[in-house]
């Protein structure tokens, strides 16, 4: 054994990893795939090794392991059962051992309602007809930015302010994650998904790295309160830019990236020191108004021109209504309202499992709210935190949303078993670390091709869906919530969500 | 004529080439027995480390092959796909072909009771692609064109 366990740092083990023998050939692929030091082989015994105070359960070793010897368990607590206390008591001892507040990465993991799943679609029958997708048109093609009033012609030709939008195959996008929070194959990964389907990926606010410009045309690019790596030609190669006041998993707290991670092309890429620690400020330090930030909104636009759509993301929180208001009359384009689900590379936890709204409710609050004041064209929604299948994407649409972000989805479809650990960059799946010898695990050409292959195939099944009902238009589902019917719900939840109940 | 190529860059050091390489020239081609019951044959590929790089490397089948150059009995030579072998009943331990080879891929093999025999990467005749092609999780081989 590699180490022997003390008193006086020690917590149950989370994990235990156990090996059937009779099937382990002794071939160390899972010693060298662990990057958490939770496996190791003695040479000496010619035996394997688990410290299971160690393992995530990101479960790279049972994945990499050719004959199916490793089962990776979730350990039940060693202590006498409490309901009340459960997991608060490792919690709590946690902070008195160690004497600082846990970080933790990914979204929200807390048993709340996910309404998503208490929501029922509608189809056709007898009455309406339903479409085959597969012999009839299907379009899902979907422009965000501020629509026109109205439409007017002069001389018989159309004389209609325009205003820059953005053009998706798919109303789905990648979300806003830095390069830093994830490794150089990641980002060059989502880039060319986000280019063979003809939708956008998010820079987040680390800047762009200067290989990855030639994604022009399928970029977004992000400008946060660090302004980490925001210059002209940065402004100049997304196709929008969007200002990030928050995030879903960490409203009202600033990003943080660790000194880890910040390697020489992280630190060029951002314009800031090697090896020190990335810190976003809570706020804008020039945003403390909606009139603060129709100045920078219009700054941004200025600065390029009005050429690109400025979308502001927002994490849900509790007034989110009156705030999306502000943001659409302080001149935003789009705005990207961000669940308590979304995911995160790093939070406190306490701030990610209790501070927020599920983006179900924020959502329909907001397109609810920006319809009642006349303004709702003004203004394209992104749905964003908590997105995990095509039909939360149909019903997100149906609440009111233009297009989602989706960006612990993308990861998964990458490999990403959501151990959780994003911060600590020691990802085994390669995805958020900046170790070069861990970011090879990502090879872009097979991760490229599972996004692009996520999306079709959503795609299709959100065609499907709309088939079904009858609807041959993405367009025609837009905050269409008469598509929608509640279940399981309380009465006061239906009328925040605007839906009715299931049976009427 | 394909060979395997190596992409050094998505190498992630598993040792699964290795593994399958054993598996596909053992008696029984199966995994558990190859392993644990049978003497295990030696692998063909070797994945080699130096932080951060990592790769397998095996038989690069030279057109010019200074292996075959050097082969005394001419056990080492070019069999009809085109792709440099071993006659095993040629063989007989000199190891100039290990001498000549200018990547290192020919392995020892002295288990055999008069004298050695060299051993390398085959191609896996019984197989229409490579089974560390095959085993290798993240396409770090591939099995190409040249
Ligand atoms: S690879 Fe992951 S699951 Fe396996 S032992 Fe290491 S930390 Fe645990
Ligand atoms: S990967 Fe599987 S077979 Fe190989 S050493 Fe680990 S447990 Fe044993
Ligand atoms: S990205 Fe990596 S570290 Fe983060 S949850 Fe997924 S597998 Fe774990
Ligand atoms: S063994 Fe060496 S010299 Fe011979 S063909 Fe292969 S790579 Fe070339
Ligand atoms: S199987 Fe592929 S990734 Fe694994 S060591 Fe061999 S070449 Fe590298």
């Amino acid at each position: 054994m590699k180490w022997m366990k003390n008193l006086k740092n020690y917590t149950p083990p989370a994990f235990k990893v156990i090996r059937d023998d009779d099937r382990c050939i002794r071939c160390k692929a899972c010693v060298e795939q662990c990057s958490f030091d939770a496996t190791f082989y003695d040479e000496e015994e010619d035996k394997i090794w688990n410290w299971d105070a160690n393992c995530v359960s990101c479960d790279r070793c049972a994945a990499i392991c050719p004959t199916e010897a490793i089962t990776v368990e979730t350990r039940g607590y060693s202590y006498r059962h409490n309901y009340s206390w459960g997991s608060h008591i490792d919690s709590l001892k946690k902070r008195a051992i160690f004497g600082g507040t846990p970080v933790v990465s990914m979204g929200n993991d807390k048993p709340y309602k996910i309404y998503w799943d208490h929501l029922l679609l509608n189809a056709s029958q007898v009455t309406n007809p339903s479409i085959d997708p597969l012999r009839e048109p299907m379009e899902l093609k979907t422009f965000l930015g501020k629509k026109p009033h109205s439409l007017s012609l002069k001389d018989g030709k159309p004389d209609t302010r325009i205003y820059p939008q953005l053009e998706l195959n798919v109303p789905i996008m990648f979300a806003a994650m830095s390069y830093g929070a994830l490794s150089y194959n990641v980002v060059e990964a989502l880039g060319r998904a986000a280019q063979h389907v003809g939708t956008f990926y998010n820079s987040g606010e680390g800047g762009l790295n200067k290989d990855h410009y030639k994604f022009q045309g399928n970029i977004i690019v992000q400008v946060a309160s660090g302004r980490f790596g925001v210059h002209k030609p940065y402004l100049d190669v997304g196709s929008a830019i969007e200002i990030k006041i928050g995030q879903g998993a960490k409203p009202g707290i600033g990003g943080h990236l660790p000194g880890e991670k910040v390697t020489e092309t992280i630190s060029e890429t951002r314009m800031m020191p090697q090896g020190s620690d990335a810190i976003s400020p809570a706020p804008h330090h020039d945003v403390y108004s909606i009139e603060d930030l129709r100045q920078l909104i219009y700054a941004l636009k200025e600065a390029t021109e009005y050429s690109k759509p400025i979308i502001v993301k927002i994490a849900a929180v509790h007034n989110v209504a009156a705030i999306a208001s502000g943001i659409t009359r302080a001149g935003a384009d789009i705005i990207c309202i961000d669940g308590f689900k979304g995911g995160t590379g790093a939070s406190p936890q306490v701030i990610r499992d209790n501070v927020g709204l599920p983006i179900e409710m924020a959502l329909a609050v907001v397109d609810t709210r920006l319809r009642d004041e006349g303004i709702r064209q003004d203004i394209s929604i992104i749905a964003s935190g908590g997105i995990r299948n095509s039909m939360d994407v149909v019903k997100a649409i149906a609440l009111g949303a233009d297009a989602v972000y989706i960006g612990t989805a993308a990861l998964l479809a990458i490999g990403c078993t959501m151990c959780q650990q994003c911060h600590t960059g020691k990802c085994a799946w390669g995805i958020t670390t900046q170790d070069p010898h861990l970011s090879k695990r990502v090879n872009p050409d097979i991760a490229s091709q599972r996004l692009i292959n996520l999306l079709d195939v959503w795609a299709l099944e959100i065609k499907e869906t709309m088939g079904a009902m009858g609807i041959n238009s993405i367009e025609s589902l837009r905050g269409n919530r008469l598509n929608l019917r509640g279940i399981d719900l309380t009465e006061k939840e239906m009328e925040i969500l605007g839906v009715l109940p299931a049976g009427e | 004529m394909k060979i395997v190529k190596i992409y050094e860059d998505s190498c992630v050091y598993c040792h699964l080439c290795e593994v399958a390489c054993i598996v596909e020239h053992s008696q029984s081609k199966d995994i558990i027995k190859a392993f644990k019951r049978e003497t295990k044959p030696i692998a063909r590929c070797s994945a080699e480390f130096n932080y951060p790089l990592s790769y397998s490397v095996m038989c690069r089948h030279c057109d010019d092959a200074p292996c075959i150059e050097a082969c005394q009995t001419g056990a080492m030579h070019r069999d009809e796909r085109g792709y440099v072998v071993v006659n095993e009943d040629k063989c007989v331990g000199c190891w100039m072909c290990i001498m000549a080879c200018p990547y290192g891929v020919i392995k020892k093999d002295e288990r055999r009771e008069v004298w050695g025999l060299s051993t390398k990467c085959d191609l896996c005749p019984d197989r229409e692609t490579p089974a560390c092609v095959e085993a290798c999780p993240n396409n770090a081989l591939m099995f190409e064109e040249v």
